[in-house]
C-alpha cells in the first residue's frame, strides 16, 4: 500500500519543521521551555514523519550517519564535555557562561553547557532512528498483513 | 610535584609495555626499569635526613567529596620505596633471563611497572581513599600477574583466591577508614596520626582496617592464598609475594601502631595473630620439599614475625621492625630469584632431587647461603641484626612481653631450622662438573647483588644501615631517636637468646630426619584454604538460591513486586510521618476533575480494548492526558517532554504489534484475575494518594528555592529544569544518556534475534 502523495509531500514540509524546531528547543532550552532530551524527541518525530511518508530507506536516507554512529557519537560529545572541564582546570563536568556583543544579533549568552545538551540531543535522536533500524524493517511477505481484511 | 610525575610515569611505561607490539619485546625489560631507576634516584637525592623533612604533592582530584591524591614523602615511605624500587630493579634485571624474549616477558615487565606504580603509591599516599585505591590496585595487578596467560586451571584458581582474600579485605578495611574519617573528621592519615581520634566506633573500625592488613599480608587464618598463589612464575613471586605486597599490609599496621597501639584490643590481637602466624608458618615450610613453597611458609612465618614487631608499637620495636623490613626485602628477594635459577637450569625444585650443583655455580651457591644465613639471623649478616634488636626490644620490657619473647624466640629456633633445610641442596659440594645447565652470570648478578648487600649492610650495619633506619623508625616514632645499630652490644639477654636461638636450631636441623617423620604423621590440622573454598562454594549455592527465589522469571510477578514497592514504601513512610494525602490541592484547579476521569476512563480503557491498537491508542491517550496534567500544573518542560515521548512512544508500540496478532487471546476469569485486579487497584490507588500527598509538599521549600535562586548566577540559564538537567545534577543525567545507549543497543539486539534466522545461519557457517 503506497501512502497518498498529498500525505507524502505535506509530511515532507512538516517533517523538516520538526527538525527545525527541535534544533530551536536545544538551543533555546536553557533559558525558556525546552532542552536536548525534549529538542531530540521533537526532531525524533520528524524521523517518524519520515517513516511514514516513506520507508525505512527514507529514514536511512536522512543522515549520511548510521543510527548507532548518531547514538555513539552523542555519547562521546556528553563525556567529552563532562572531562573537558577538567583538562581546564575546573571541575568534572563543571559549566560556564559568558556574554558576547555580537555584531549583529547584540549581546549573546553563550553556555558551555550547549555542548553537553547537543550530546544527549544527538543520543535522543540516536535512539530514535535506532528503534526504526531494529523494528522498522518491512515485514517479510508471509506476515505482511496480520489484521487481513479489517484494514 | 616530581614525585606525581614519577608514579604517572610507571602508569605510562606499563601501559606503554602492556599495549606495545613486538618492537618493544627485546628491550621490554631495559625500558621498564627506567621508571623505578628515575624514582630509586629521586628517592636517594631527596632522602629525609630529619623526621620533619618530608616532601608532600597534592593533585584535586573529586574536591567535592574531599578526594584527593595526596601523596608524602617521610622517612618510612622512603624506606618503602627503596625496597619496592630496589627489589623491583633486581627482579626486571633477572627477568629477562627467566622468560627470554617473549610476549609473556613482555606483559609481566609492563604488569611489574604499574604494580611498583601502586605500590609506590600505595606508601606515599597520605590520603585514605587515595591509599584504599592503590592497596586494591596492587591486589587486582597480583590477580593479573598470578593468572599470568591463564594457561592452567590451577593457576585461574591460585589467582582468583589470592583476588579474592585480598580484596575482600580491602573492602572490609575501607569500610573502616571510612569510620576512622568519620570519626577524625579527616581523611589526611598524617592528621589522623597526629590527633587520633577516640570513641567505639574507632576501636571497630581499627579492627576492620586490621583485617585489610592482615589479609593481604598473609596472616592466619588468610595466610593459604600466599603459597598458592606460587604457581606465578618466579620473578613475580618474588616481587610481589615476598619483597613487597605482602608487606602493604604491614606497613599500614606499622603507620597507625604507635598511635593506635594501645586502643582496644590491638596490641594483644596484632601479637597473637602475628606469634600464631610466625610459629604456624615455620613448622609447615620445614614439612616442605618444594624449595619455592618453603621459601612462601618462611614468607608467611617472617610476616608474623613483622607484624608483631609492626603492632606492638613500641620505639624499640619499630626500630627493630625497619630493619627486619630491609633485611626481609633483601634475603627473600635473593633466596626467591635463586629458586628461578635453580628451577630454570635443572628442571626442578624439590631439594630431594636437585642435584649436585657444581662448577659455575659458585655465585649462585654463595648468595643462597649468605642470604639463607640472614634468614636464618647468623651473624655478622644483616638478618642477625634485625633478629636481634627484635629480641632486645622485648627484653627490656619485661612482664607479658617475656611471652612474646618466648615466642619469637621458638619461631625464630624454626626459623633456623628450614633456613637449614633450604640450604641444604647448595650446601652439597660437587665434584666433577656434570652435564647440567650453568646459569649465565646475567641470570644470577641481580641476586648476587641483593646478597652482597645482605652481607655489606651485616658487616658494616652502623654506618650503612643507621642513615636508613633513622629516616625510617623515626618517621613513624619520633622517640626512636638514634639506632646505634651494631653486631656487638655486648653480653645482654638477646644476646644470650640469640645463642640459644642458634643452639637449638642447630638441633632442630641435625634432627630432621625424625622431625620430618614426627610431622608427616600429625594430621594437617585446620587449614584455613579448606574454610575458604567452602565458604565461596557456599556463597555460590546460595546465590543460585536466592536468584531461583528472587527471579522466577514470572513478568507478572515482577511487575506486581516491583509497581508495589514503588508505592507502598513511599506512601508508607509518608503516612508515618504525617504527612498523607490531601485533597485542598486537588480541587483547587479545575481542570483537575476532569483530567482526572480522562485519565481512569482511557487507562481502563487500555486495560479492556479486545484489539491491541485499540489498546494502543487508549494508552497514548493516557499519555497526553498525563501531559495536559503537567500543562496545567505549570511544568511545560515536562508537558512538552511528555506530549513528544508519548507520541513516539505511539509509533514504536505501531512497529510492534503490526507483528502481533489483531486481538488479545481471551483470559478466562480466575482467581489470578482477581489478584492482579487487586494489585492494579493498590497501585492505582497508591499512586494517587502519593500524588496527593506530594504535589501538596512540604513546608520546607529551601532546597528548591536555592536552586531557583542559583539558576541564573551560577547556571547562566532562566530555565531551571533545564539548568538541573546539564549543570546542578549533569552526573545523572550522564548516566541516564548511557542508560539509553545501552537500552538502544539492547532493542537493536532483541530485536535482531527473532528476525534473521537466515543471517545467523551464515553467520553459523
Amino acid at each position: 500500500m503506497r501512502p497518498s502523495l498529498i500525505l507524502t509531500v505535506a509530511l515532507r514540509f512538516i517533517a523538516t519543521s520538526a527538525l527545525v524546531f527541535g534544533l530551536y528547543l536545544l538551543v533555546a532550552g536553557h533559558n525558556q521551555p525546552g532542552g536536548g532530551f525534549v529538542g531530540g524527541l521533537v526532531a525524533g518525530a520528524a524521523v517518524v514523519l519520515t517513516f511514514v511518508a516513506g520507508d525505512l530507506d527514507a529514514v536511512r536516507r536522512l543522515l549520511p550517519l548510521r543510527p548507532w554512529s548518531v547514538l555513539g557519537g552523542g555519547l562521546v560529545v556528553v563525556s567529552a564535555a563532562a572531562i573537558a572541564p577538567i583538562v581546564l582546570g575546573g571541575d568534572v563536568l563543571g559549566q560556564d557562561f559568558a556574554e558576547v556583543s555580537l555584531p549583529v544579533a547584540g549581546t549573546v549568552k553563550l553556555t558551555s553547557s550547549i555542548v553537553f545538551d547537543t550530546g544527549v540531543f544527538l543520543v535522543v535522536v540516536g535512539l530514535v532512528l535506532m528503534t526504526f533500524e531494529a523494528l522498522g524493517e518491512p515485514l517479510p511477505p508471509d506476515q505482511a498483513d496480520p489484521w487481513g481484511d479489517d484494514r | 610535584m616530581l614525585l606525581l610525575l614519577l608514579l604517572a610515569g610507571h602508569l605510562i611505561v606499563g601501559v606503554a609495555l602492556l599495549a606495545g607490539g613486538r618492537t618493544l619485546e627485546r628491550f621490554a625489560h631495559q625500558v621498564a626499569i627506567a621508571p623505578l631507576a628515575a624514582l630509586l634516584v629521586a628517592v636517594l637525592s631527596r632522602w629525609p635526613s630529619t623526621d620533619a623533612d618530608v616532601v608532600t604533592a597534592s593533585v584535586r582530584w573529586v574536591p567535592g567529596l574531599d578526594l584527593l591524591v595526596d601523596v608524602r614523602l617521610d622517612g618510612f615511605a622512603a624506606l618503602m620505596l627503596l625496597l619496592v624500587t630496589g627489589v623491583g630493579i633486581a627482579v626486571l634485571a633477572y627477568a629477562p633471563s627467566y622468560f627470554g624474549r617473549s610476549s609473556e616477558g613482555r606483559r609481566v615487565a609492563g604488569l611489574l611497572v604499574l604494580f611498583a606504580g601502586a605500590m609506590a603509591g600505595l606508601v606515599l599516599a597520605d590520603h585514605l581513599a587515595w591509599l584504599y585505591v592503590c592497596w586494591e590496585l596492587t591486589s587486582v595487578l597480583s590477580f593479573l600477574l598470578i593468572g599470568g596467560q591463564q594457561r592452567t586451571a590451577g593457576q585461574r584458581a591460585a589467582a582468583l583466591q589470592a583476588l579474592l582474600v585480598t580484596a575482600a579485605g580491602g573492602l572490609t578495611m575501607l569500610a573502616g577508614f571510612i569510620m576512622l574519617a568519620q570519626a577524625a573528621g579527616t581523611w589526611s592519615l598524617t592528621e589522623i596520626l597526629a590527633a587520633p581520634p577516640s570513641g567505639t566506633s574507632v576501636g571497630v573500625a581499627l579492627g576492620l582496617v586490621l583485617v585489610g592488613a592482615v589479609t593481604k599480608s598473609a596472616q592466619y587464618p588468610f595466610h593459604f592464598w600466599l603459597p598458592g598463589a606460587m604457581v606465578a612464575p618466579t620473578p613475580i613471586s618474588t616481587y610481589l609475594h615476598a619483597a613487597t605486597m605482602v608487606k602493604a599490609g604491614i606497613y599500614l599496621v606499622a603507620r597507625l601502631a604507635p598511635s593506635f597501639a594501645s586502643v582496644g584490643i590491638w596490641r594483644p590481637a596484632v601479637i597473637t595473630i602475628g606469634l600464631v602466624t610466625m610459629v604456624g608458618a615455620a613448622l609447615r615450610a620445614l614439612r616442605q620439599h618444594d624449595l619455592k613453597l618453603l621459601l612462601a611458609f618462611g614468607t608467611v612465618s617472617q610476616l608474623g614475625f613483622l607484624f608483631v614487631l609492626a603492632g606492638a608499637g613500641y620505639a624499640d620495636t619499630t626500630k627493630a621492625l625497619t630493619v627486619l623490613l630491609v633485611a626481609h626485602g633483601l634475603f627473600k628477594g635473593a633466596l626467591f630469584l635463586v629458586v628461578g635459577i635453580v628451577d630454570h637450569e635443572t628442571g626442578t625444585r624439590d631439594l630431594r632431587s636437585i642435584p649436585a650443583l657444581g662448577a659455575g655455580w659458585t655465585g649462585v651457591r654463595i648468595t643462597a647461603l649468605v642470604s639463607a644465613a640472614s634468614m636464618a639471623g647468623i651473624p655478622p649478616v644483616l638478618g642477625f641484626v634485625a633478629k636481634e634488636s627484635a629480641y632486645d626490644a622485648f627484653a627490656q620490657r619485661g612482664g607479658i612481653d617475656l611471652l612474646v619473647l618466648a615466642g619469637l624466640v621458638a619461631g625464630s629456633v624454626l626459623t633456623f631450622a628450614y633456613s637449614a633445610r633450604f640450604a641444604g641442596p647448595f650446601l652439597r659440594r660437587a665434584g666433577a662438573p656434570r652435564g647440567e645447565h650453568v646459569p649465565a652470570p646475567s641470570f644470577w648478578l641481580p641476586a648476587a647483588a641483593l646478597a652482597a648487600i645482605t652481607a655489606a649492610a651485616g658487616v658494616g650495619v652502623g654506618p650503612v644501615l643507621d642513615p636508613v633506619v633513622r629516616a625510617g623508625a623515626n618517621a613513624l616514632d619520633p622517640d626512636v631517636g638514634e639506632p646505634h645499630l651494631s653486631l656487638w652490644h655486648g653480653v645482654n639477654l638477646a644476646l644470650v637468646l640469640s645463642v640459644v636461638t642458634l643452639a637449638l636450631g642447630t638441633v632442630l636441623a641435625l634432627g630432621r630426619g625424625p622431625i620430618e617423620r614426627f610431622q608427616s604423621a600429625l594430621a594437617q590440622g585446620v587449614e584455613g584454604e579448606r574454610s575458604f573454598s567452602r565458604a565461596v562454594q557456599g556463597l555460590n549455592v546460595g546465590a543460585r538460591k536466592l536468584t531461583g527465589l528472587l527471579q522466577p522469571g514470572s513478568l507478572p510477578v515482577y511487575v506486581a513486586i516491583i509497581l508495589v514497592v514503588v508505592v507502598a514504601v513511599p506512601n508508607v513512610s509518608l503516612l508515618l510521618d504525617g504527612r498523607g494525602p490531601r485533597w485542598d490541592r486537588f480541587s483547587e484547579v479545575a481542570a483537575h476533575p476532569f483530567l482526572a476521569a480522562v485519565l481512569v476512563v482511557t487507562a481502563v480503557g487500555a486495560a479492556v480494548m479486545p484489539r491491541r491498537f485499540g489498546a494502543v491508542l487508549m494508552l497514548g491517550a493516557v499519555g497526553y492526558a498525563m501531559a495536559l496534567t503537567f500543562a496545567v500544573q505549570g511544568g511545560t518542560d515536562l508537558a512538552l517532554t511528555q506530549f513528544a515521548v508519548e507520541t513516539l512512544s505511539i509509533v514504536v508500540f505501531m512497529l510492534v504489534i503490526r507483528q502481533l496478532p489483531r486481538d488479545f487471546r481471551p483470559q478466562p476469569f480466575r482467581a489470578a484475575t482477581v489478584l492482579r485486579l487487586a494489585v492494579a487497584g493498590v497501585v492505582a490507588a497508591g499512586t494517587f494518594s502519593l500524588a496527593m500527598a506530594t504535589s501538596n509538599g512540604s513546608d520546607d521549600r529551601t532546597v528548591a528555592e536555592e536552586i531557583i535562586a542559583s539558576a541564573e548566577p551560577e547556571g547562566g540559564g532562566s530555565n531551571v529544569v533545564n539548568v538541573i538537567l546539564v549543570d546542578v545534577r549533569a552526573l545523572d543525567t550522564l548516566g541516564e544518556v548511557v542508560v539509553l545507549s545501552v537500552a538502544a543497543v539492547g532493542v537493536v539486539a532483541l530485536a535482531r534475534v527473532g528476525r534473521r534466522p537466515r543471517a545467523r545461519e551464515e553467520v553459523g557457517r
